[in-house]
């Protein structure tokens, strides 16, 4: 450890400020020298897990999220079982209880909150207590052993999971809760009837719109007997746990004369009064706003972290909540505001029988708020909506009955994952099953749908079981689990989103990688095997002719112009159009499949052959006696034009598809895109090319031709939707390429054409593209601008830039 | 240590790699970075054997290109949470020239998961 270092303090050993660290540590290692107070006598753990703790489902060990040896390994200085007392800013440093005094050049806050005690008689009690840490914890656990009957005070969120825990400890509970129904921040009053219903069925006992007026003591004076409420009624009880709220622990902040108001106020930097001291967590006030959930918290921390590295670009501007009630067998989930109020309105589905009830709350046709009872399974996504402010009234009449991203392949019909066992498979792409996850998230303390990709490699190649694996997490983890942020960066080398990316590109004219990695402050020297391959696109299709193409920021499938297999040798696919081939090809094809002991032909969904096995060395010259165009079966460009046999010999044909094919095919060959785009052309309504499943997929009828854009065939099975009908063949080029250019300048890198539809609206396109004529003529023309003079990479390998070393293998000169 | 010249640095491309073969058919991939640094390693991720030869070249990292395991180019070490490491080699570049010792390799023989599941 240099002396010279700048020196931060933590005031907190928590979740919020060792966040902040790791997430410090992730952008500047070793740019502080770092010491960490903290009060309580443990290393860091995760606090939201501390009701599965005391229900006697996990132990402390299970819920430690840094041990001593990381605070060791980065070179923290860990003070526990230290109170800090005294701030002293003139002199830039801490003192605490034993007298420690830590010089600091900047100060982090972390100091949490302390639970709110009911100002009533015989509150100092032997057997009061409050619910707040693994302290409180254990005095439950303990008297759970030893006696018999325990009063709850608090019908909140903490209180429930308390009461719960006592329960499954063997105590006889009952909750006194001051509000007509339970949770009424969180749910309204028929999904608090349900969760009441179900509590009661677990052996919970309820005494709602209840005041505490007094805890009496026994006959010693000295510990707890009975609460009395002020209906004059005694409870008998040996314990008694406070869970009615919290207030930011702000003493400290306060003593050192910065400004409070509730919490420690903090600006959107998570900066106090004092330039110097930051603070994060459940001790602040941002916006008029205390948190207690970790989510925000979270938040906070990466902000806060951006500006102790000195990178200074990241602002907290406030998070929406939500909920989820960690009881097991009880499916509870709320978001945002449910109450509603002018101008609002609410869709509802209530089913008691099954235990089922959905609330959500819209105004100005956007998501305002949501309740689940019984079926939470679409909690992540309504949340996302939420947060997102999405505009609804498309989807209004679809939207209770959820997102449809559960499943179309592998878990059909799995739509709790609460009920799932711990053998069933989540993740068909990595064979990952519920139970792997769970541990993950318990063993490694994730909080984060990327935590849990990178951990085990569930949701992180298709994606189709994303809302499942979300589900899984806010299970496990709580309904306070880190949702992503609604800003989603490109990637961890930059704050920025795609969009801000592709903006700066067009307005300061970048015409290369480095520029913009200059220009927009990137993190990484050369990036990242993310970031390359997209800047190198948005150049590209932004600036066609001027910008010049990186190979070295391609895929390998793009930079050897096949397609890698999984033991290392290529596929290559030669270009068929609209399907259609001759005796000459297939002869070619056959001698080439010989000569170069080719092992696999195999005939593609695309309509053409695909020669797999190829040795690298072997691509030029496989490519040179082909003798045909390349089929880009290995870029994000257009593929293939599927085509049924139209009219020509079809009796059911009304239109000539297979030349329609063609001369899309033509058009648009050699089109490189933010992803992958695929084309069909079906001669009538009976569709055999399959148009309804694709990029743009057309259909010929007796008076013309039907667009469809948006349709893919993949992953998720999603069905085109109607463009727009045209006459002539000269149109459907038109309105075709018009859109795909839309698409190629708009797209973002890996965003197929359905998910950029969805993104920026159907309507939008249609406008940008139908109903504005000039533009789409303007789109088409820099559409045939861009693809103008583009070489074949097989045939023109120098024009196209490919490098041909990579095809010899060296030998020591 | 026995160094044998294999090519001049300017026959790797800026944040990419060539593939040299060794007498026994195994395959080293030697790898430049944007700071003109040479690297060494085996050409066979630890994941699933995919050849990191022709991945992307980044920092002093490179991404497999079968499924994005991201290998240190300095130590053949995946990065976390992956685990795994693939068998370094020495070289190094003089006047123009990179020279590898194909025989260098350290780390025990690289069993790869692929071939462990078999």
């Amino acid at each position: 450890m240099k002396l010279d270092k700048p020196k931060l303090v933590v005031v907190g050993n928590g979740m919020a400020g060792i966040r902040t660290v790791e997430e410090l540590l992730k952008l500047s290692p070793g740019l502080y020298d770092i010491t960490v107070f903290g009060a309580e006598p443990h290393p860091n753990y995760n606090r939201i897990l501390l009701s599965p703790v005391l229900a006697g489902e996990q132990t402390f060990d299970d819920i430690v999220l840094n041990t001593r040896e990381w605070y060791a390994e980065k070179h923290i200085t860990l003070h526990t079982g230290k109170k800090v007392v005294k701030i002293d800013r003139r002199a830039r440093c801490v003192e605490t209880d034993d007298g420690t005094r830590e010089p600091y050049d900047r100060l982090l806050l972390a100091t949490g909150s302390d639970p709110f005690i009911l100002p009533v008689p015989g509150k100092d009690l032997e057997g009061v207590i409050t619910y707040r840490d693994i302290h409180d914890t254990e005095r439950m656990i303990a008297a759970a052993a030893t006696h018999k009957r325990a009063v709850v005070i608090g019908g909140g969120l903490l209180g429930l999971e308390a009461a719960n825990g006592l329960k499954l400890r063997g105590m006889e509970v009952t909750v006194v809760h001051l509000m007509p129904w339970l949770m009424e921040r969180q749910l309204d009053r028929t999904a608090a009837g349900l969760l009441q219903r179900t509590l009661e069925g677990k052996g919970l006992a309820f005494r709602l719109e209840a005041k505490t007026e007094a805890l009496l003591p026994d006959a010693t004076g000295k510990r707890l007997a009975a609460v009395k409420l002020n209906g004059g009624e005694e409870l008998p009880a040996d314990l008694v746990v406070m869970a009615v709220g919290i207030r930011p622990n702000a003493g400290l902040a306060a003593s050192a004369g910065l400004h409070i108001d509730r919490g420690v106020v903090v600006n959107d930097t998570m900066q106090t009064y004092d330039p110097r001291i930051y603070a994060v967590g459940e001790c602040v006030a941002h916006r008029g706003i205390a948190y207690g959930l970790v989510a925000p918290l979270f938040e906070q921390a990466r902000v806060c972290a951006n500006h102790l590295a000195q990178f200074g670009i990241a602002r907290y501007s406030g998070s929406q909540v939500s909920t989820k009630l960690k009881v097991t067998g009880v499916d509870l989930f709320s978001a945002g505001n449910f109450t509603g109020g002018e101008g609002s309105e609410d869709i509802v589905l209530s089913d008691p029988g099954a235990g089922v009830y959905k609330r959500l709350v819209l105004k100005d046709d956007k998501l305002i708020g949501a309740v689940l009872y019984g079926d939470t399974v679409d909690g992540a996504w309504l949340f996302k909506l939420i947060r997102e402010g999405t505009n609804v009234a498309p989807m209004r009449d679809r939207i209770m009955f959820g997102e449809s991203n559960l499943g179309d392949t592998g878990h059909q019909g799995q739509s709790k994952a609460a009920v799932m066992p711990d053998s069933a498979e989540v993740c068909g792409c990595n064979g990952v099953c519920k139970g792997a996850i769970v541990n993950a998230i318990k063993a490694q303390g994730l909080f984060t749908l990327e935590d849990v990709r990178k951990h085990t490699k569930a949701s992180s190649s298709c994606g189709s079981c994303t809302g499942l694996v979300e589900q899984i997490l806010m299970f496990t983890a709580g309904g306070d689990y880190s949702a992503a942020p609604t800003k989603k960066s490109m990637c961890g080398c930059t704050d920025h989103t795609h969009q801000e990316v592709r903006d700066a590109i067009r307005q300061q004219h970048l015409l290369s990688i480095p520029a913009v990695y200059q220009f927009l402050e990137w993190r990484s020297p050369n990036g990242c095997a993310s970031c390359r391959p997209a800047i190198n696109y948005y150049l590209l299709s932004t600036w066609p002719h001027e910008a010049k193409d990186d190979p070295q920021s391609r895929f390998i499938n793009e930079r050897s112009h096949a397609n890698i297999q999984k033991d290392g040798t290529y596929s290559v696919v030669p270009r068929m159009w609209g399907g259609e081939t001759n005796s000459a090809e297939l002869r070619r094809i056959a001698d080439v499949v010989d000569k170069y002991n080719i092992p696999t032909v195999k005939v593609t969904g695309g309509q053409r052959l695909d020669l797999l096995g190829v040795k690298k060395e072997d691509l030029p010259a496989v490519w040179k006696e082909l003798d045909m165009p390349s089929g880009h079966a290995y870029a994000k460009a257009l593929r293939t034009v599927k085509t049924c046999v139209g009219s020509d010999w079809c009796r059911f044909g009304t239109q000539n598809s297979t030349l329609m094919g063609q001369q899309l095919e033509r058009a648009l060959w050699r089109m490189y895109a933010p992803h992958k785009v695929k084309l069909a052309v079906s001669g009538c309504p009976r569709n055999c090319a399959e148009s309804g499943i694709k990029d743009v997929g057309v259909i010929g009828v007796d008076s013309g031709w039907e667009i469809y854009v948006a349709g893919n065939g993949g992953i998720k099975t999603e069905v085109a939707e109607f463009f727009c009908k045209v006459k002539t063949h000269e149109e459907v080029l038109e309105y075709s390429g018009a859109f795909l250019q839309l698409y190629r300048e708009e797209g973002w890198y890996l965003e197929r054409t359905v998910h950029f539809v969805k993104r920026v609206g159907l309507d939008y396109c249609k406008q940008r593209v139908v109903e504005d004529a000039a533009n789409r003529k303007a789109l088409w023309e820099r559409l045939q601008f861009a693809l103008d003079g583009e070489p074949d990479p097989w045939h023109e390998p120098e024009k196209a830039g490919v490098d041909l070393k990579q095809f010899i293998p060296l030998v020591p000169a | 240590m026995s160094y044998i010249a294999i090519c001049k640095l300017e026959d790797i491309p800026s944040l990419g790699a060539r593939r040299y073969r060794r007498d026994d058919g195994k395959v080293i991939a030697v790898f430049r970075n944007a700071e003109d640094k040479v690297f060494a390693l085996q050409d066979k991720c630890p994941h699933k054997g995919g050849p990191l030869s022709q991945g992307i070249v980044f920092g002093e990292s490179v991404a497999c290109p079968l499924h994005n395991w991201c290998i240190g180019l300095d130590d053949g070490k995946a990065a976390a949470p992956d685990e795994g490491m693939t068998e370094k080699f020495s070289v190094r570049v003089a006047d123009g020239l990179v020279e590898l010792d194909p025989w260098s390799g350290v780390s025990a023989p690289m069993v790869c998961q692929a071939e462990a599941a078999e």
